[in-house]
């Protein structure tokens, strides 16, 4: 059995607005393990990005983590004080953010920026810096890094955005690196290369790397494992292969024959409704008004997380009851 | 909405041509900053010379990245900006010359038979309008239905679209992103046009949305015979309801054939490179590669030759100096690459 290096057990994080609470992640668990890529799957609301955002305690206001334990390590990072924190972001848990265009600071050059990230964690000098810099902006594969250091964000392509918001994510060697929608802004030809470059780097430096994306494609190719999240709850945890293979939860099998594919056309299948308002959530399972195997105790009660086989946890009532078409035919 | 799952129409076509696009260039002249003295810097090619021709019925995919120039082709069409050069005729009409022309009534006649869906449905409806002031803008417009069906119409549409009668009396806001884009094909569909563009139509909704409307694009095909013209840069959804596709790079179209079969056998590097470069949702198939270094050369001064072959793999010295024509490889595939051409193999 591998190490643990991050568990999340029963996080809550909650946005009080002024129309109510939003409930966006509501009794999240699951485990990491070391050096693998995890995959953190859901649409928008789903909570995967506020997910990550309160591993790093850095939920904006008005939303707060008012309960779970998120261990590190084996050390509760809602018990460190700010300064600790400060430390471990960074250093040691770093995210790249979808939009690089809005996470790397306009007025700043880049040498200025990635630099800044190293002397704030590290004990070097300007110099020593400046060379550690040109040489991260090499892995992320930027041509003449000595002279791009010194340009502006605006200066780079879209592409070329997200490797230095990479670089810069990478600028002190973290044990685990949250990539929140590293590609949704990018062309496909540069996506690729993109995450092509994490997974190089991922072995290079040995990292934990957590996927957030709602894009299936990109989680057949890149993950392991794979959470999947609906409406600030945990739906389904498996590994990549029999999560496709064989979901065993209505709304992954459903998001599954809901994506086109490019190999192949088939019919769409249509998952009816919207993604429920997280204010006033649906009772129960929080899938039951779009669930087409939905039975009256889905309304009423909130179904467990439970392991089916090893590695395979399913939070379903009816999981055992219903035979899902996911049980595909090739 | 209905719940029949749509199958999309493989064949017969019928033949005939709604839209044929002649030799369309746009050009947008680049100037210096300045008041005074105002400098023309550069010629962005947004769109270079393409040919095609859109049938009655029948979906036209165009894919490329961003920047080759998908929705200025669109724009065109519609006679929304003007071409520098070129034709577009609908129903064997010419329509630039039409619109100039053509009084106030008739420019509004025909542009009723064309409509375009935006990608994002948040910035293309007015907050402020309800959603039967928004379907029934159209009719104040055009003047094509009586005051007194209005309500009737509103409310034919909404059922069309798949939302109820309700909804008329709700604003925007009120609506999830999904819903939006119904309201919007709507009231693109309250003119009765017979040629709709839907502009990456899915690009901004969630996953487990974009099946819906893909589906509804495909059942009102089927219900009151649209023509569409389907840009996106996502392949899967353009392989998923296109009859046939074009692919663009840097202002031209480099192949264009029957969906099956560019998916099948792509023949120009660049579309190869696309089609590999695009993960698939199946763990069994690692398929994503990496194909192309590099990044899209600027529009303002492409490449000479073949605009792809600094990217290309398999480039070769006649790559940098000639540009090849759109080869007809069979009937239902053209492509625009050297290396397909049997007269050019001493080069390869």
């Amino acid at each position: 059995m591998t190490e643990t290096i991050l568990n999340i057990e029963g996080l809550k994080t909650y946005f009080f607005t002024e129309a109510g609470i939003v409930k966006a992640v509501d009794n999240i668990s699951f485990n990491l393990k070391k050096g693998e890529s995890l995959g953190l799957v859901g649409e928008s609301g789903s909570g995967k990005t506020v997910t990550a955002l309160s591993v790093l305690r850095i939920v904006p206001k008005p939303g707060r983590t008012i309960d779970g334990k998120v261990e590190f390590n084996g050390d509760d990072l809602f018990k460190k004080t700010e300064k600790e924190m400060q430390r471990i972001r960074g250093s040691e848990i770093a995210i790249i953010f979808q939009d690089p265009s809005s996470s790397l600071n306009p007025v700043y050059n880049v040498e200025t920026q990635l630099r800044d990230v190293i002397m704030a964690h590290q004990t070097v000098s300007k110099t020593e810096a400046r060379k550690k810099v040109i040489e991260l902006l090499k892995v992320v594969g930027i041509p003449e890094a000595e002279t791009r250091m010194r340009e502006y964000p605006h200066q780079f392509s879209g592409g070329m955005k997200q490797r230095v918001a990479i670089a810069r994510a990478l600028a002190c060697e973290p044990t685990l690196l949250f990539a929140d929608e590293p590609t949704t802004n990018l062309d496909v030809t540069i996506q690729v290369q993109v995450l092509n470059l994490l997974n190089d780097l991922k072995k290079k430096f040995g990292m934990t790397l957590v996927i957030i994306t709602h894009d299936m494609g990109i989680i057949a190719e890149m993950t392991t494992r794979i959470v999947v999240l609906y409406a600030g709850r945990v739906c389904e945890i498996a590994k990549t292969y029999d999560l496709f293979e064989r979901p065993r939860h209505p709304y992954t099998e459903a998001l599954l024959a809901a994506v086109p594919r490019l190999d192949m056309r088939k019919t769409l299948r249509i998952i009816p409704g919207n993604i429920p308002n997280l204010i006033e959530p649906p009772s129960g399972c929080r899938f039951h008004p779009r669930c087409d195997y939905a039975e009256q105790i889905c309304k009423e009660r909130v179904p467990v997380l439970e392991k089916i086989e090893p590695g395979h946890f399913v939070a379903c009532h009816k999981w055992q009851n219903i035979r899902l078409k996911g049980e595909r035919s090739h | 909405m209905a719940k029949y799952p749509f199958k999309r129409r493989e064949k017969p076509l019928t033949r005939s041509d709604l839209i044929k696009v002649k030799n369309l260039v746009k050009y947008f002249p680049v100037y210096s900053r300045g008041v005074l003295l105002k400098k023309q810097m550069g010629i962005v090619h947004a769109v270079d010379d393409i040919n095609f021709d859109i049938r009655r019925k029948e979906t036209f995919g165009l894919v490329g990245e961003s920047g080759c120039g998908k929705t200025t082709t669109a724009r065109l069409l519609l006679n929304l900006i003007e071409p520098t050069s070129g034709e577009v005729f609908f129903e064997e009409e010419n329509i630039f010359e039409k619109f100039q022309s053509a009084n106030k009534k008739e420019k509004l006649k025909l542009r009723r038979k064309m409509q375009l869906i935006f990608q994002n449905p948040y910035g293309s409806l007015d907050p402020r309008m309800t959603v039967f002031d928004l379907i029934a803008e159209p009719f104040v417009i055009h003047k094509h239905i009586p005051k007194n069906q209005w309500k009737d119409k509103v409310y034919e549409l909404l059922e069309l679209v798949g939302l109820e009668e309700y909804h008329a009396e709700r604003y925007p806001h009120e609506f999830s992103g999904g819903q939006r884009q119904r309201i919007c094909i709507a009231r693109a569909l309250a003119v009765e046009p017979e040629f709709l563009i839907a502009d990456e139509p899915v690009s901004s909704l969630d996953v487990s949305i974009r099946a819906q409307i893909l589906n509804l694009l495909g059942e009102l095909q089927e219900r009151i015979g649209l023509t569409y013209l389907y840009i996106s840069h996502d392949l899967s959804s353009v392989r998923q309801i296109s009859h046939r596709v074009a692919v663009m790079y840097l202002g031209e179209i480099v192949e264009l054939a029957d969906t099956d079969e560019l998916f099948k056998e792509p023949l120009h590097p660049y579309t190869k490179a696309l089609i590999q470069a695009v993960p698939i949702p199946d763990p069994k198939t690692k398929t994503m590669k990496i194909f192309l270094l590099g990044e899209v050369p600027s529009p303002i001064n492409p490449p000479s030759g073949c605009r792809f072959h600094p990217r290309c793999p398999h480039a070769k010295p006649v790559c940098k100096e000639k540009k090849s024509a759109l080869l007809v490889i069979n009937p239902k595939h053209m492509v625009a690459c050297h290396l397909s051409n049997p007269r050019m193999r001493m080069h390869f």
